[in-house]
């Protein structure tokens, strides 16, 4: 596959390049531990892409990998191109980065944070503070320039990181769950801030566990569990494979009991809500008219659960049920 | 990268450094100055009247250069050894190896970012030794070279302490109990002329007694033992240590997993 996206990318002159390129890449620790078994992984240039998978998974060890912060044990990784075996600095060039924990120097300011990671691609200090002053106007932080990083709340800190990452302009933006632990309108500010940055070019990938974060945002998904790539397709393929959507209904009058209908399981909640399963190609009109057959009327209705959330779970566990030795149960 | 922007990124390592040192000078550039201020008063007022001369000098400026240099010695370290590992505890060591700095100019950035705080404290040092004591130059090369090599080839060590330290107990060890006792040991207080023979000869594997001699033939003039040996060990230090911090980068040995 990777040859392919390399062969393709030749055919189209550079139209349609991969941003990264993962072969066979293997990650073992001394004491044995495999924490990558030889994964394949292609993001096109421009994508937005999720890398998702469960704590322990391999996320955080792939992207450490592809950043220089782990050695890998063999394999190749190659960003827009460059292999981070022979062209290093070539690799690093096009990659900015955006960790799970903050790593930054807490006492100094955050300007001299930003413009000092420019510094270390080479960009002049004059040139620094122009895209520094851009980068902390854009994320809300122009403000607190002058103060020191400890200062800062929590998603004023995971903004400095992403202000700190883009400085130098990479092509290829790599974040590790940026949005843990922010609250809901910082998080819906900072998907608008990274949807731009995707609109204007910038390739970009992380990972995340609000699935729903992925759901919208990303075009493309690989899930990986137990250092393997278990699913690497669109998020489109990925959600038609749901077969069963539950929906939460909002009656306008008080029920006393589920009402039968003939193609669709019903559970009452209470005695307001109702709980239906809609199988793939049911369409929901006839739901409708089935419920107002039965006198029923709804006032409101909304998926039960994030539908790319169902379906990570259903993987995951189906996953973690092949690689059980024979014999063995769950606790 | 193009040499221009490897010039940068040095540049900004050593801007950060010296921001650090300067930012906690009451830690980093008053305890130096205090206590060599009472070095001078006590060894060299108090008692160094009643020793007498030393090497042709009085005590007072015999001590003078070796307590310069105790204090560039133990600065040049200190400054590499506490950034660094500060850097790899808070992690912010990521923001370098993220980035397409290449191993050498990471190490030259804190080499050099030691240099400055080590000569620095040196300079402090020396303008309050003016107080106490005539200082004359024998041989400002001599004086200027030496210091300048003492203190990367120091800084090269605190580096290499760094990079092997897992807790901060790690990076109090090596100055307390060796670079502390070699340097007290070193001919900071005495000429090795005094001890018996035995000691003598103990005294010359002491590779701080070379930069301690040396530095003092550059001011006085006088030295227990050959200045240009003194400036070839230093050398030879500067390329092992710097080929070892350079491995041990190549590796990520306690930074990289």
């Amino acid at each position: 596959m990777a040859r392919l996206c390399g062969l393709f990318s030749l055919i189209t002159v550079g139209f349609m390049t991969c941003a990264l390129e993962i072969e066979g890449l293997h990650k073992s620790y001394g004491d044995g531990f495999q924490a990558l078994k030889g994964i394949d992984l292609q993001v096109k240039e421009g994508d937005f892409f999720a890398l998702l998978g469960p704590n322990g998974a391999g996320k955080s060890t792939t992207l450490g990998i592809v950043s220089s912060l782990v050695n890998k044990t063999r394999g190749t990784v190659r960003v827009f191109g460059h292999d981070i075996d022979t062209d290093l600095a070539g690799a690093k060039l096009n990659l900015g980065v955006v960790p799970q924990e903050f790593n930054f120097n807490q006492f100094e300011k955050v300007f001299d944070i930003v413009t000092t990671q420019a510094g270390y691609y080479g960009i002049p200090l004059k040139q620094a503070s122009v895209s520094a002053e851009k980068y902390l106007k854009k994320l809300g932080l122009w403000d607190k320039r002058n103060t020191p990083a400890r200062m800062l709340s929590g998603g004023m800190k995971r903004r400095l990181m992403i202000a700190r990452a883009l400085v130098h302009e990479p092509r290829l933006l790599i974040l590790d769950e940026p949005t843990a632990g922010v609250d809901i309108e910082l998080r819906r500010s900072m998907w608008q801030f990274l949807e731009e940055m995707n609109r204007q070019g910038t390739t970009i990938i992380l990972t995340t566990h609000y699935l729903e974060e992925a759901e919208a945002l990303c075009r493309n998904i690989a899930i990986i569990d137990h250092g393997e790539i278990i699913r690497h397709t669109s998020k489109r393929e990925l959600l038609q494979q749901l077969s069963v959507e539950t929906f939460l209904l909002d009656t306008a009058e008080p029920l006393d009991a589920a009402p039968d209908l003939a193609d669709y399981r019903c559970i009452l909640n209470d005695e307001g809500s109702l709980e239906v399963e809609v199988t793939k190609g049911q369409g929901l009109n006839p739901l409708f008219t089935e419920l107002e057959k039965n006198g029923i009327r709804v006032l409101s209705m909304r998926t039960k659960a994030n539908r790319l959330e169902e379906l990570f779970v259903r993987m995951v566990e189906d996953n973690a049920r092949e690689n059980r030795p024979a014999g063995e149960v769950r606790a | 990268m193009t040499w221009q922007a490897l010039w940068v990124a040095f540049v900004t390592i050593v801007v950060r450094e010296v921001r650090r040192f300067t930012r906690i000078w009451a830690q980093t550039l008053l305890p130096p100055a205090v206590t060599m201020t009472l070095y001078f008063i006590i060894f060299g007022n108090l008692i160094g009247s009643r020793i007498g001369d030393m090497g042709g000098y009085d005590y007072m400026q015999f001590i003078v250069p070796g307590l310069i240099m105790m204090a560039v010695i133990t600065n040049s370290y200190g400054n590499v050894v506490s950034s660094f590992f500060s850097m790899k505890f808070q992690r912010s060591i990521e923001e370098l190896l993220v980035s397409p700095v290449p191993n050498w100019t990471i190490l030259a950035g804190y080499v050099a970012g030691g240099m400055a705080r080590g000569l620095s404290i040196g300079l402090i040092v020396t303008l309050l030794s003016l107080g106490f004591t005539h200082l004359s130059i024998h041989n400002l090369p001599m004086v200027v070279i030496t210091v300048f090599l003492t203190s990367a080839l120091f800084s090269l060590g605190g580096f290499i302490n760094a990079m092997l330290a897992t807790k901060f107990d790690d990076i109090s060890i090596v100055p307390t109990f060796i670079l502390t006792p070699l340097t007290y040991l070193g001919g900071v207080f005495y000429s090795i002329e005094l001890l018996p023979d035995f000691w003598r000869g103990v005294s010359m594997v002491n590779p701080i007694l070379y930069m301690v001699n040396g530095f003092r033939y550059g001011i006085l003039g006088v030295s227990d033992v050959n200045p240009f040996v003194s400036l070839g060990m230093i050398l030879v230090f500067i390329v092992l240590l710097a080929t070892v911090a350079l491995r041990m980068l190549a590796k990520g040995k306690g930074i990289r997993h």
